[in-house]
């Protein structure tokens, strides 16, 4: 009977020249997309390392000689050598790396910046308010999603409406009453403030997650001797990791990148990376390696944050499909 | 083990009745199914046993105890659900311990009792999986050991078996009949299957429409049903029914069949208005074909199912359609007529109107 043995079998459409053709076209699009993508990043990383003329040469030089130039101007205050006096300050003992490598621009470094405390104050607002609107959000959205709350649909869509109005629109009022309740310039004020503004959010991404965990499980814990507090924490939880951990990453990305607030409500003792960065001019131009360098440290938690999660965030999209 | 009493329960969502006020004793060790289509108010009373469900009011009384108002957790009932409800998140062993430890028990103690529990349900070589990889047998077999694993007052099911293959539906049946003989536990088992019911109970409570019709052995239910929903729902197929008028000595049933009833009935059937009319009740097996009998019909269809074979006769006005279960060797095909009796004392006679039974005199 089988005389001819099937060895293989596919698809033809799938090896066609045509579908062949389509497919690279395809993947060339792709790449290309993803390479212009990465251009700024690419340039971001690059600068971070040049030394000054290298900076602002044009065309772009792609091949350089690195240099911790930038690094060392993010994290140190600096004043320039008086002619004449190079050579009394290179023959000094007390050199480290970086007091050298400054004094070859002709520069001394009289004490360091601000940068690591902007950024320890980022680390701060960042996390904290993160983990209070995941926290009460998970609650809210547990309570939402299970309990017949008086006003179920009205409260929905009121916390979601504190999402229509651009933020920015209320800055100025928010200005004044922070300075009234003396809110201003601290980093309680900016977690209530981004706490507040996830919070929508967060309750609204949580009850989806919860929504789909069947309450069946939560009745067997309930009959099997547990309380509600602890059928929810024992039960529910594990099961909403997933949607617990993207959720943390959006609501942190949001208040590790907000900018607006921040300018108009710190000034020294809290204030937050994003409007440092900018604001980062150095003696005589603007110190584009500085400020490379100054988003490169400000792009490493986020990334460090969304690998750790990534295995939760991708079950996080694809979550609808893989239940029921 | 203990017995459970509802006096009055009753839920009502808004004005409407999920559930009437409902009496029932269920005592100490006895198995008993509510039966009923779905929205029936079966699941709704076994949730309010199990606390999971507030009442609207009535009391529930779980060994002599008012448990109306107290939480699942103080109540001492284990449940089995549809979908066995058993936590992803865990393994097996796990899962059985979690009802233990919510008891603050010690671990060696937990330890044996998980074991006993698996070997009395054969999971054992499943104690390290989680639910996720079992197939919906054993996911069964291990939400069973979760229930008994606490020796509760009562073991309340909730369809525990209609989310399995036909094939492994009966082998489990037979299975949760010879727990329940074993360790005697007080049960109340839901189910929309009659044959579930009638093979496991000790006594079904029939329901309907949030009202329960009947209570009563699968004996009863089945050869005395006190209404016409009941003889509908009980049995595969159903209790045949006729309509007919009551003729003063016989019953006067489509294209002039007559049936005289037996006498017992003479005296009972003059309370009932003539204008309610009447309907005659009997089971497939209970029509016997003779070529002298008192009731003629067209056979539309016959079919061999095995051991038997059924055959579906037209009384003549086209919706009067009766099913009689006849021996094998029978040889009758579609388009025969048929003369038939009926077993004189397996007639059943309703009210048409009210649908209810009328008891012989």
């Amino acid at each position: 009977m089988a005389a001819n043995p099937v060895v293989f079998a596919t698809r033809v459409d799938k090896v066609g020249a045509r579908a062949q053709f389509s497919r690279a076209v395809r993947i060339v699009l792709v790449v290309a997309y993803a390479v212009i993508s990465m251009i700024p990043i690419f340039w971001m990383v690059t600068a971070a390392f040049k030394s000054r003329p290298d900076v602002l040469a044009i065309p772009p030089k792609v091949a350089f000689e690195p240099t911790l130039e930038g690094i060392v101007s993010l994290l140190t205050k600096r004043s320039v050598i008086p002619p004449g006096q190079e050579d009394q300050y290179r023959n000094r003992p007390d050199l480290g790396l970086f007091d050298r490598i400054m004094i070859e621009r002709g520069q001394v470094i009289t004490g360091p910046s601000q940068y690591t405390q902007r950024l320890l104050n980022s680390v701060i607002v960042a996390g904290i308010s993160t983990i209070l609107s995941v926290a009460l959000g998970v609650l809210a959205a547990y309570a939402f999603s299970r309990f017949d709350v008086p006003g179920k649909g009205d409260w929905l869509f009121f916390i979601l409406s504190t999402r229509m109005l651009p933020a920015v629109v209320v800055t100025i009022p928010i200005f004044l009453m922070y300075q009234q309740l003396r809110l201003y310039d601290t980093h309680l004020g900016l977690i209530l403030l981004y706490t507040t503004f996830n919070l929508s959010f967060s309750v609204w991404l949580l009850k989806g997650f919860i929504d789909e965990i069947p309450k069946e499980y939560e009745e067997a814990a309930l009959v099997d001797g547990y309380s509600r507090m602890q059928a929810f924490r024992k039960v529910v939880l594990p099961q909403a990791v997933t949607g617990i951990a993207a959720t943390f990453v959006f609501c942190f990305i949001f208040a590790w990148n907000e900018f607006a607030f921040a300018l108009m409500l710190t000034s020294e003792r809290a204030r937050t990376a994003p409007p440092s960065i900018p604001t980062m001019l150095g003696t005589g131009g603007i110190e584009w390696a500085a400020i490379a360098a100054g988003t490169l440290g400000f792009l490493i938690p986020v990334i460090i944050i969304t690998f750790a999660l990534r295995d939760y965030l991708l079950r996080g999209v694809t979550f609808g499909a893989l239940r029921k | 083990m203990a017995d459970i009493e509802l006096q009055q329960v009753e839920k009502r969502f808004d004005e409407m009745f999920a559930v009437r006020p409902l009496d029932l004793t269920i005592k100490d060790g006895e198995f008993v199914a509510l039966l009923g289509p779905s929205g029936c108010g079966k699941t709704t009373t076994l949730r309010m046993i199990a606390g999971l469900e507030t009442t609207s009011g009535g009391r529930i009384i779980l060994n002599g105890k008012d448990v109306t108002r107290l939480k699942p957790s103080e109540r001492d009932v284990a449940m089995v659900f549809q979908f066995f409800a058993l936590y992803p998140h865990l393994t097996t062993r796990e899962n059985i311990a979690f009802p233990l430890q919510a008891e603050g028990e010690t671990k060696s103690n937990i330890e044996q009792r998980v074991r006993e529990v698996a070997a009395m349900l054969r999971v054992e070589p499943l104690l390290k999986l989680r639910p996720g990889s079992l197939s919906s047998g054993d996911q069964q077999r291990v939400a069973l050991a979760r229930a008994l694993v606490r020796r509760p007052a009562c073991f309340l099911m909730d369809e525990p078996l209609g989310a399995l293959d036909a094939d492994f539906r009966e082998s489990m049946r037979s299975e949760i009949k010879h727990l329940h003989l074993q360790q005697k536990g007080t049960t109340v088992y839901v189910t929309h299957d009659q044959i579930e019911a009638m093979a496991m109970a000790d006594r079904i409570v029939v329901m309907n429409q949030g009202e329960v019709q009947q209570v009563g052995t699968p004996a009863e239910v089945y050869h005395t049903p006190r209404n016409l929903f009941v003889a509908r729902f009980i049995g595969s197929p159903g209790m045949n029914l006729v309509r007919g008028v009551w003729a003063g000595d016989h019953v006067s049933l489509p294209l002039d069949n007559r049936y005289k009833l037996p006498a017992q009935w003479q005296a009972a059937l003059y309370g009932v208005p003539a204008e309610n009319g009447i309907t005659i009740g009997f089971r497939t097996e209970d029509v016997l074909l003779r070529a002298d009998g008192p009731l003629a019909g067209t056979v539309i269809s016959a079919g061999l199912l095995g051991s038997f074979t059924m055959l579906a006769i037209d009384l003549g006005d086209g919706q009067s359609i009766i099913e009689a279960r006849v021996s094998r060797d029978m040889r009758v095909s579609a388009g025969d007529h048929v003369r038939f009796d009926l077993k004189p004392d397996m007639v059943r006679v309703f009210d048409s109107k009210t649908e209810r039974a009328i008891q012989p005199a």
